[in-house]
């Protein structure tokens, strides 16, 4: 099934000294079954705000969202790992029918051993490490990544991509993400769409030929 | 040093304190002279001859089943009062003047007005506690569900957590610290209110004691009462809160 985000409006409401700002007008776009798409922008423009609406933790816009798939596997920017919980709770938690599974994700990650682990004793590559295996955990019919790469030193960043593109292959999620590096949607994803404007809009939505997550 | 050993000093730094202080207790009482002032071996007696043969246990189990209904029913009432105002920014318009209101009366005038609109019964004295501590608590609440993080709540709500694990997992892991502070300050409060409330209309409780020994000017036995309660908290304290905090957050770095 195709989903199809269709957004005629959102706005930003005034907040104290910054006046209401119309973000996105008549933005919509397609997303086939399994396929993997980028994002582009520069930063302000609203990348992250369009993911947030099409995982439907904004539902204050005009437009509609239909068939989205479900579930959703979303790594958010900062991983937001629940800080009280081990590296294995936080994966628990989001499997819950199957606890045993979360020893498991995390090897796969490379963290075996860190199992037990309280999230503010983890780098930071690690903690993302530990939110991209909660996202593949369940089994995510739509994946959201959100810039999973930034902050990142190279060969951190590296081995993510490669982790990712590794499982996005093998799962074969809806993917979506989000990046302001080129180099990193030619790398990975299928198809890439640059938002520019104000308000944004899609500029440019071009297929990329070879794409790591495609092979 | 290894947090064990840092641990193991503290605890004998505090007893090594509480010995200090009953020893200057006791050279004060010592230099006195007086029975208006009776040393820490006296009170200790008189402790021992209280609870083995007179009526202290008895009190002291009123009283301390007056704090603890108390004090689940205030912590109760305030923290669902205190999220409800943390989280509804109209309510807490309308609500914030009350609670200014009522954590500005003096506790006596509402044990007073509850005694003389309900009676000297055992409802007025639960409703005097509860409406002296749950502004209290609910202030305090009302900070914590205001620091609620919107992220974890967004984790929770992508990864279906539903809302009783998204509560258990989510929201009081969160709300912990303000709720332990509460607890903390409550039971402190609510016992010394307990006993004021007892000493002006109940006939039995530590602070009916008190009151009694007073009229007596029985030094030894005010202090005896005294000294028996504070024990009571102290275990509380470590038994319960002490450990709840290490729980809470032993996640800290």
């Amino acid at each position: 099934m195709t989903m199809r985000v269709s957004i005629e409006r959102k706005v930003y409401p005034r907040r104290g000294e910054a006046p209401a700002r119309v973000l996105f007008e008549d933005l919509s776009f397609e997303l086939a079954d399994g396929e993997v798409c980028a994002i582009v922008g520069s930063s302000g423009i609203g990348k992250s705000s369009l993911l947030q609406i099409v995982a439907g933790l904004d539902r204050e816009f005009e437009g509609v969202i239909t068939d989205l798939p479900q579930p959703v596997g979303y790594l958010f920017q900062s991983p937001r790992l629940l800080p009280w919980r081990t590296a294995r709770q936080n994966l628990e938690l989001v499997l819950p029918e199957q606890p045993g599974k979360a020893g498991e994700w995390l090897a796969q990650v490379g963290l075996a051993g860190a199992e037990d682990v309280y999230p503010q004793r983890l780098s930071l590559g690690m903690a993302r490490r530990v939110a991209l295996a909660r996202a593949l955990a369940v089994q995510p019919k739509l994946l959201l990544l959100d810039e999973p790469f930034s902050s990142l030193d190279d060969e951190t960043s590296r081995d993510m991509q490669n982790l990712m593109a590794t499982h996005v292959k093998k799962l074969r999620p809806t993917t979506l993400f989000v990046t302001h590096h080129w180099h990193e949607a030619a790398a990975l994803a299928q198809r890439v769409m640059t938002l520019d404007g104000s308000p944004a809009r899609i500029v440019d939505d071009q297929p990329i030929r070879q794409a790591k997550a495609a092979e | 040093m290894r947090a064990a050993d840092v641990a193991g000093r503290e605890m004998w730094q505090g007893i090594a304190s509480v010995l200090l202080f009953l020893c200057l207790w006791q050279v004060g009482s010592g230099w006195a002279e007086s029975r208006l002032f009776p040393g820490p071996l006296t009170v200790f007696r008189s402790l021992m001859r209280e609870a083995l043969h007179g009526p202290l246990i008895d009190h002291l189990s009123i009283t301390l089943a007056r704090v603890s209904i108390s004090f689940i029913i205030a912590m109760a009432i305030g923290t669902v009062l205190g999220v409800a105002l943390g989280r509804l920014p109209w309510l807490d318009r309308w609500i914030n003047p009350w609670l200014v209101i009522l954590l500005n009366v003096p506790a006596l005038v509402v044990i007073i007005l509850t005694y003389v609109w309900l009676g000297l019964v055992e409802t007025a004295l639960l409703v005097a506690v509860a409406v002296n501590k749950v502004p209290n608590v609910a202030v305090t609440l009302r900070e914590g569900a205001r620091a609620l993080e919107r992220d974890y709540a967004e984790v929770a709500q992508i990864y279906r957590f539903g809302p009783w694990r998204t509560l258990r997992e989510v929201i009081i892991p969160q709300l912990a610290p303000y709720l332990l502070a509460a607890a903390r300050n409550g039971l402190a409060l609510i016992w010394k209110i307990v006993l004021v409330v007892e000493l002006l209309g109940r006939s039995n409780g530590v602070g009916f004691q008190l009151q009694s020994y007073f009229q007596l000017f029985d030094v030894p036995r005010v202090m005896a009462y005294a000294a028996a309660f504070v024990l009571c908290v102290l275990i509380i304290e470590v038994v319960l809160f002490a450990p709840l905090e290490r729980r809470a957050g032993r996640w800290r770095r």
